[in-house]
């Protein structure tokens, strides 16, 4: 859904996964933005019914953006700074008791 | 500046504490230093700017044209404080402020996923605008982003939305998105004008004051320029998103005739409220303020909060624009310096007077705008049921105006102990003016007799572990200890 205006040059590349799908960004993106620039639109579903969602404001207020990132749930993925190799993964609903015992 | 990185690095005590590193929190914090007092900025996002100059020392976007020229005017800010000892803290949460035994204050703070508390003999908070929540049927699904989401991915990461884009709503940062998207190469299917055309009435009274503001010259070009090259549709008075997992086209009612438009993007702006949960939670006395139709901690002119040390600038304190609250954060840094006895009170009127007045005509026509770009009722309190207010919890207008009229719910408190809206992770920022108008509109009373969501901190989630990590005090050990 969105598209960097500027070609990716490769010094300025970074390698990161999500639900183990290998993807780059730029460094300086934030991780809400570097899943937009890869053409993520839902990066969780809800704990209440589970419908997808995605990033909404960018800004640190609406929490839409929630995802996993190397194994800690609930980071806001527009405040964070993308780092080289980080695992991302879809955050899924509830929390369901088989992951708590993982 | 002295760039900190990690907690650690943090000093247990600041003459003055600011939080936020827009256009206020930079000058207020560059203003203090220069006074000679230790300064802490702190801020959440990984460089300074604020959202209005978001990444300005970082951005991608090289072509000047494309942000256009007031955006680059933030450097300065940026350079002027650079030029000072003041601590700047990057990607740091405040999540708490209050009061101490000192009679000074005491903040939590997160930086790199470790909590800290640090004391501080004055608070500026500069934690800026947010935008109006703009709660229409389908606006959480996956494509739907506020206008100010799509500027910041612009700004700090140079994207651009890459489908049809479809942007509504009113106000002046709509036009400006729309001509800075339209450079960037975007392929704007539709801009939709929500801003009823009742308005002028309102608005024509405060419009001679306008005509000699700074914004005049600057808001009708954006304006022009917008209309003559996109697809504008005005008077629009019903809207909704429609899609399965993601917007895929959106439904939009203007003269009395419905027409559907296909889409992969919509950005939604209906202007910008104070973010107010850390001045709530503090404890700083809020009123509403009818013509920006929206809750606002009362300040002096000062700037100064209900709670002496407590400061607010910017546009947390009232929207102002950028340049206002740069002017504000440097009179609230001059009384900051004052209440700690560095200045006397008429070095602290003499420095303050030139930017006072400055501030003063920067404000100019400031009112013709709130009124002309109020959001239309329908778009305030959604009368279609199905609606989603509280995005995090999930809860519809629908559920809203059931409690508040059958069970004779009357505030927004009361409302989430009913239903939970507000109890999510947003802590009510994006539900909590929807609520108030719902409840006020039920109850046939202003949103002002209805109040606001009282807040608590922390005022951003911690974890556990970063709570149980801080040094017990006395009282908390005594409370658990027997």
């Amino acid at each position: 859904m969105f598209r960097p205006m500027h070609e990716l040059k490769a010094a300025d590349a970074l390698g990161f996964t999500l639900d183990g799908r290998a993807m780059t960004a730029r460094a300086g993106d934030t991780v809400a933005a570097a899943l937009l620039a890869n053409g993520v639109e839902a990066c969780r579903q809800t704990p209440v019914s589970g419908a997808p969602r995605g990033p909404y404001c960018m800004m640190g207020i609406c929490f839409e953006c929630l995802v996993v990132i190397d194994g800690v749930g609930n980071r806001q993925g527009c405040l964070i700074p993308l780092q080289q190799g980080m695992r991302i993964e879809t955050q899924a609903g509830r929390r369901q008791p088989d992951a708590v015992r993982a | 500046m002295n760039t900190l990185r990690e907690i650690g690095q943090l000093a247990e005590h600041y003459d003055i504490a600011i939080v936020g590193a827009g256009p206020a929190g930079l000058s207020a914090a560059a203003s203090a230093a220069e006074l000679g007092l230790s300064v802490l900025l702190a801020d959440e996002n990984p460089a300074p700017g604020g959202q209005i100059y978001r990444a300005i020392t970082t951005t991608p976007v090289a072509d000047k044209c494309v942000l256009g020229e007031d955006y680059w005017k933030g450097g300065a800010l940026v350079t002027r404080l650079e030029r000072t000892a003041a601590a700047y803290a990057p990607g740091c949460t405040v999540w708490s402020v209050a009061p101490d035994e000192t009679g000074g204050f005491e903040l939590g703070l997160s930086l790199g996923g470790q909590a800290r508390l640090v004391s501080a003999g004055q608070i500026i908070l500069a934690t800026g605008a947010q935008e109006r929540p703009f709660p229409i049927p389908g606006w959480t699904l996956p494509g739907v982003m506020t206008a100010g989401a799509a500027q910041i991915a612009l700004k700090s990461s140079g994207l651009v939305p890459s489908g049809r884009t479809v942007i509504a709503g009113c106000g002046p940062l709509l036009y400006l998105l729309a001509g800075q998207l339209a450079a960037a190469g975007a392929n704007i299917v539709a801009v939709l004008d929500t801003t009823p055309r009742r308005n002028w009435l309102f608005a024509l009274a405060s419009l001679p004051d306008f005509l000699l503001s700074p914004y005049l010259a600057k808001g009708l070009k954006l304006m022009l320029q917008a209309r003559r090259k996109l697809p504008f549709r005005t008077g629009v008075t019903a809207l909704a998103a429609e899609g399965t997992d993601k917007v895929t086209s959106i439904s939009v009612t203007h003269g009395g005739r419905t027409e559907t438009i296909a889409c992969d993007a919509l950005l939604l702006h209906q202007g910008v409220i104070p973010g107010i949960n850390l001045s709530n939670a503090a404890g700083c006395a809020q009123h509403f303020d009818a013509v920006q139709h929206c809750w606002t901690p009362t300040v002096d002119d000062w700037f100064a909060s209900s709670i002496p040390g407590i400061a607010i600038a910017g546009d947390g304190a009232g929207i102002g624009g950028a340049e206002s609250a740069a002017l504000r954060g440097e009179i609230a840094a001059l009384d900051a310096a004052c209440r700690l006895g560095r200045i006397s009170e008429a070095q602290r009127n003499a420095k303050a007077a030139p930017t006072q007045a400055e501030l003063a005509r920067s404000l100019r026509g400031r009112r013709f705008l709130d009124l002309l770009y109020r959001p239309a009722e329908t778009f305030l309190a959604p009368p279609v049921d199905e609606t989603i207010v509280c995005r995090c919890e999930e809860v519809t207008a629908g559920q809203i105006r059931d409690t508040a009229s059958r069970l004779g719910v009357t505030g927004p408190n009361q409302m989430k102990a009913f239903l939970r809206c507000g109890m999510g992770p947003c802590q009510g920022r994006l539900c909590g003016p929807t609520v108030v108008e719902l409840i006020a509109q039920a109850h046939k009373v202003s949103p002002a007799e209805v109040g606001y969501y009282r807040l608590r901190p922390p005022v951003k989630p911690i974890t556990l572990g970063e709570l149980a990590a801080l040094p017990p005090t006395e009282a908390a050990v005594k409370a658990v200890v027997r």
